[in-house]
């Protein structure tokens, strides 16, 4: 058990320290954590972003704490919480001291150029993953060979929908993610997306 | 002392509580909760911290929320108004995360995260045209974004890998650009 906290706390010591910026930052950590580890399956990372986006609290902190209570329950969630952010303390506080020298330096701001890209990328990575989680039945393609049996049909309707509405509809462009989230439950329960 | 303190982790709870998301949903909590309902703060001072918890490693939120407690009670402050902003998420995840593992075989369950999984993913590309607006600003770095998309969607290799180098090749692309230029 001491020597799983152990690995957890460490494991998010590392997602603290190099992931940069907010929201789904941490995302590309956790898919490759998911992978080194096998704590926990891709799917149930997708159903701990939309947990984690629906409920209050910074998105980064509540996913550290979703991931270590689904590792090791009580003891996991505190442990994953304390590692993710033990290293912005360690950071700021040294920071904090030498700020003046921080934002002038040139070098912070041009490694910042090559960053700010990179972690966009990470982020497109793992909205790939989710994309390929959400919207295709690459298990039941795998049977068939059925080209039309690849796609989750009603999942890509559903996503063409919000879509559209998260984006080019007034005034449901400016919903609040939960709200869809919530509707899009709404229609996955009605609709049978899991098939059950 | 312990007063101050005891002020400073009720003050961060609230603001963990009313965030909703990551980063930028936090700056009108900390607006409201920091400058106009305590007076411990600045505009400007608040959008300075904002700024370096967007640019040193970490969430956003909890490096702004150390940045403001170490400036208003030392280190100590900062220490503890991290924990007063992790703290809701902790209950609440917890909670939540419990009540869940109870229920996830039944089938309305997994058809309802099948919906919302759809809808994560849509959430999540909205999300990278957005960051892709401010940190794809010409020919490098959108060779960098393309590289390590490809990278992390071909290969296993772990991001922390991806973030030293791209740091490096900014730093590099920079120093050779003023190079060039003299």
């Amino acid at each position: 058990m001491l020597s799983l906290l152990l690995k957890l706390f460490w494991e998010f010591f590392k997602v603290g320290l190099f992931s940069i910026g907010g929201g789904l930052a941490t995302v590309p950590f956790l898919y490759s954590m998911s992978a080194s580890t096998g704590w926990f399956t891709t799917a149930q990372l997708a159903d701990m972003i939309a947990v984690s986006e629906s409920t209050p609290g910074p998105m980064g902190v509540n996913m550290a704490t979703y991931v270590g209570f689904t590792t090791a329950k009580l003891l996991g969630a505190v442990t994953a919480t304390l590692g993710l952010v033990a290293p912005s303390i360690i950071v700021i506080l040294i920071i904090a001291r030498v700020l003046e020298q921080f934002r002038s330096n040139k070098h912070v701001e041009n490694g910042f150029y090559g960053l700010r890209p990179a972690s966009t990328g990470l982020i497109a990575a793992a909205g790939f993953i989710v994309c390929k989680i959400a919207l295709l039945n690459l298990d039941v393609y795998a049977k068939t060979k059925i080209i039309t049996d690849l796609f989750h049909w009603k999942a890509c309707l559903l996503a063409l929908c919000v879509l559209v509405f998260s984006n080019w509809v007034k005034p449901t462009k400016n919903w609040h993610p939960v709200i869809f989230i919530a509707i899009s439950a709404a229609v996955g329960v009605i609709f049978h997306f899991a098939g059950i | 002392m312990l007063k101050d303190l005891w002020e400073l982790f009720i003050a961060f709870a609230k603001i963990g509580v009313m965030t909703f998301g990551g980063g930028m949903a936090m700056l009108p909590m900390l607006q409201r909760e920091l400058i106009d309902n305590r007076h411990w703060t600045t505009e400007e001072e608040i959008m300075d911290y904002f700024a370096i918890g967007q640019c040193t490693p970490g969430i956003i939120a909890v490096n702004t929320a150390t940045f403001v407690g170490q400036k208003r009670r030392g280190d100590l402050g900062g220490i503890v108004a991290t924990l007063g902003v992790v703290f809701p998420s902790l209950v609440i995840i917890i909670i939540l995360a419990h009540a869940i593992t109870s229920v996830s075989h039944l089938g309305w369950v997994k058809n309802a995260f099948a919906g919302i999984r759809a809808c994560v993913a849509v959430q999540i590309i909205n999300a990278v045209v957005k960051l892709g607006r401010k940190s794809v600003v010409d020919k490098r770095t959108l060779a960098i974004f393309v590289l390590v998309f490809c990278a992390g969607v071909l290969t296993d290799i772990s991001p922390v890998w991806f973030v030293v180098l791209a740091a490096a090749a900014g730093v590099l692309l920079k120093q050779w650009e003023a190079r060039q230029s003299c």
